[in-house]
């Protein structure tokens, strides 16, 4: 083997030479072209196509875009889109603070319960939001098994406070970030580790000089990922922190709220956020959506 | 400081007993087959895998010793290790690769990265300081795995297959490169190989481990001249066969007599190089004194030569030219006749 490059983890660098996983997927595609589709996969293919993009396109067409300007403008819409962001992003920071640990401790470690505390940490992923709302709620509500304690102590009541709205944002988005992130774990070659060891790194300098590195791509996919569910946050967030303009109504929350009594602004808030969505998406596509 | 290690471990279906001693400045080469359990070895001796039993200090330094509970972690020896594809960093700059362990120290980061210039231009690298290891070649990625390991002035060094990973041109350079930087080291140096060209290249000694156990040790030329395991000598290309001595024979286990030049007593080996063996179409009335029935039973190239496989009383590798193939008709199941001269045999005690 001549090539050095398979000293590399494919996932943290690619060398100008490689072709980019985009054109392997086309040549592979092109390469079946010849390939009839059944019609029995055709039909549901499109049909399901359908029911995804229709909805988006009614938005796009039913958005009044003569006065959307207009409308952004509003204060009401900054105010829901700014807390949105900063809650969106603190709940991000919390997760990687927290995630990215535990994310290690499931791909590296040899503790006893680790599939147990695999699938303790991703019930979120399948819980309703609301369910995790509720929960929050009985254990960090005034009367809360831990809120009842911090509200004697400290005085302070965690619910209907922006605090609140990043705790639900990190509850239902952490798995996403944990999952994303033991997956680069496990896929990252560990005997780099075992090099750092014998050149004297211990445990901790050599995760954060070898091992950080060399996952950072997969913790920015998790990060998107993670900061994505974030924004989108609303069953958990209404939940536990309630619907205040200003510190704890998200743009999902106001949208909702709009659609009650302004559809124009529901469709405004709503374009708002599916740009954000493609943004976010289009920030993805090199590591995801090639990766077919 | 000498190594001296007794290894005792499980791993999975393998089972690991090894004892070794390397001297300062000596070259110990690890041959074995894949799954022996050579770079197990190389790992307990790294402090990467603690050993279940025995022994392993350096000099005075104790590294491991379950007994007494003592294992010092790989962070904490006084080791430098080029790992099997080399593992260089692929986010840092060769120079950061280098750097390394010196950071590791606490040595700050422009005296490092000067230590690791110093060490690049030794291994004549200056001007691939600043690349990553991602466009470095096989062999320059060697160089920098070296320069990485060495820099820190291990008291022991370890090579896991630092070849395996070249293509046959740049191997025959770098093995003589690396070899000349072996030479430098002042520590005791233990490489894992499975090719004996390697092994008999860099090494001082030879230790041929097969499942878990060193067969046979001994000085490269030796272990190649009278191999003791089957494995050691097919690698060699030798044909061994055991049998017990008689004087100028050698009876083998088939009943069969071997000719030898020097008197044989006892149990023993003997051992034909293949190039020692001729092949006549009809039973030759001549000098040597070993002439069996044989026939073919594959065929192989070897080099510029043929390698062939015989069966019969004595089994037996043979080189032939590609012409005599060729002009003597052979193909697998051939019958033939296949002669070797007594002095050409070489007999040792099992």
């Amino acid at each position: 083997m001549t090539d050095p490059g398979f000293l590399e983890d494919p996932e943290a660098t690619a060398a100008p030479t490689r072709p980019r996983p985009g054109r392997r997927t086309l040549a592979r595609r092109s390469a079946r072209t010849g390939t009839r589709i059944p019609l029995a996969l055709l039909l549901p293919a499109i049909i399901g196509t359908a029911i995804l993009v229709l909805p988006l396109v009614g938005l796009l067409i039913r958005a009044p875009w003569s006065d959307l300007l207009v409308r952004l403008a509003e204060p009401e819409v900054g105010q829901a889109l700014r807390l949105s962001l900063i809650t969106a992003s603190m709940a991000t920071v919390v997760s990687m603070f927290f995630g990215i640990p535990i994310a290690w401790v499931l791909a590296r470690s040899n503790i006893r319960g680790r599939s147990i505390l695999r699938a303790l940490v991703t019930v979120p992923l399948v819980l309703p939001p609301v369910v995790g709302g509720v929960a929050l709620f009985l254990v960090l509500g005034r009367r809360g098994i831990i809120g009842s304690w911090l509200y004697e102590t400290f005085g302070f009541s965690l619910p209907f406070t922006t605090a609140a709205v990043v705790i639900a944002e990190t509850f239902v988005a952490m798995p996403f970030l944990i999952i994303s992130v033991e997956g680069a774990l496990r896929a990252a070659d560990a005997r780099f580790e075992d090099a750092a060891a014998t050149l004297g790194a211990g445990g901790w300098s050599t995760f954060r000089r070898v091992t950080l590195p060399l996952v950072a791509p997969g913790i920015a996919a998790g990060a998107v990922l993670c900061w994505a569910r974030a924004l989108g946050e609303f069953g958990a967030t209404i939940t536990f922190a309630g619907n205040f303009p200003g510190s704890t109504q998200t743009m999902p929350l106001a949208v909702y709220l709009a659609l009650q009594n302004d559809p124009q602004a529901a469709i405004v808030l709503s374009l708002v956020l599916l740009a954000v969505s493609l943004a976010t998406l289009t920030l993805l596509r090199e590591r995801w959506l090639t990766r077919a | 400081m000498s190594l001296s290690a007794a290894i005792g471990l499980q791993r999975g279906s393998l089972r690991l007993d090894v004892e070794l001693r390397v001297e300062p400045g000596q070259v110990l080469v690890l041959l074995g087959p894949n799954g022996a359990g050579k770079s197990t070895v190389l790992r307990v001796l790294a402090g990467l895998l603690p050993p279940d039993t025995g022994r392993v200090a350096l000099g005075h330094l104790v590294l491991d010793e379950p007994a007494a509970g003592i294992h010092v972690p790989p962070y904490e020896r006084p080791i430098g290790m080029v790992f099997q594809e080399y593992l260089l960093f692929p986010h840092m700059s060769t120079v950061d690769n280098v750097a390394f362990g010196l950071r590791s120290r606490r040595v700050p980061k422009a005296q490092a990265r000067e230590a690791a210039r110093h060490w690049l231009e030794r291994v004549g690298l200056s001007t691939s300081a600043k690349s990553k290891p991602g466009v470095l070649s096989g062999g320059q990625a060697q160089r920098v795995a070296l320069a990485r390991a060495l820099i820190g002035s291990p008291e022991l060094l370890l090579l896991d297959e630092p070849l395996a990973a070249l293509d046959a041109r740049t191997k025959l350079e770098v093995r003589a490169d690396l070899r000349r930087h072996l030479s430098e080291y002042s520590g005791p140096t233990i490489v894992v190989s499975h090719d004996p060209i390697d092994a008999m290249a860099l090494a001082d000694e030879v230790a041929v481990i097969e499942h878990g156990r060193v067969v046979q040790s001994g000085p490269p030329a030796e272990v190649a001249r009278r191999p003791r395991t089957d494995y050691v000598a097919r690698l060699m290309g030798l044909s061994l066969l055991a049998g017990t001595g008689e004087g100028a024979q050698v009876r083998l286990e088939s009943g069969v007599s071997v000719s030898v030049a020097e008197p044989a007593s006892g149990s023993v080996y003997v051992a034909i190089r293949p190039e020692a063996v001729a092949i006549y179409p009809t039973e030759p009335h001549g000098s040597p004194r070993n002439v069996w029935p044989a026939r073919l039973a594959s065929a192989t190239p070897h080099g510029s030569a043929v390698r062939c496989d015989l069966t019969g009383p004595v089994p037996l590798t043979a080189d032939l030219t590609a012409t005599a193939f060729a002009e003597l008709g052979l193909a697998p199941g051939s019958e033939v006749w296949a002669t070797v001269k007594a002095h050409e045999v070489e007999v040792y005690a099992r």
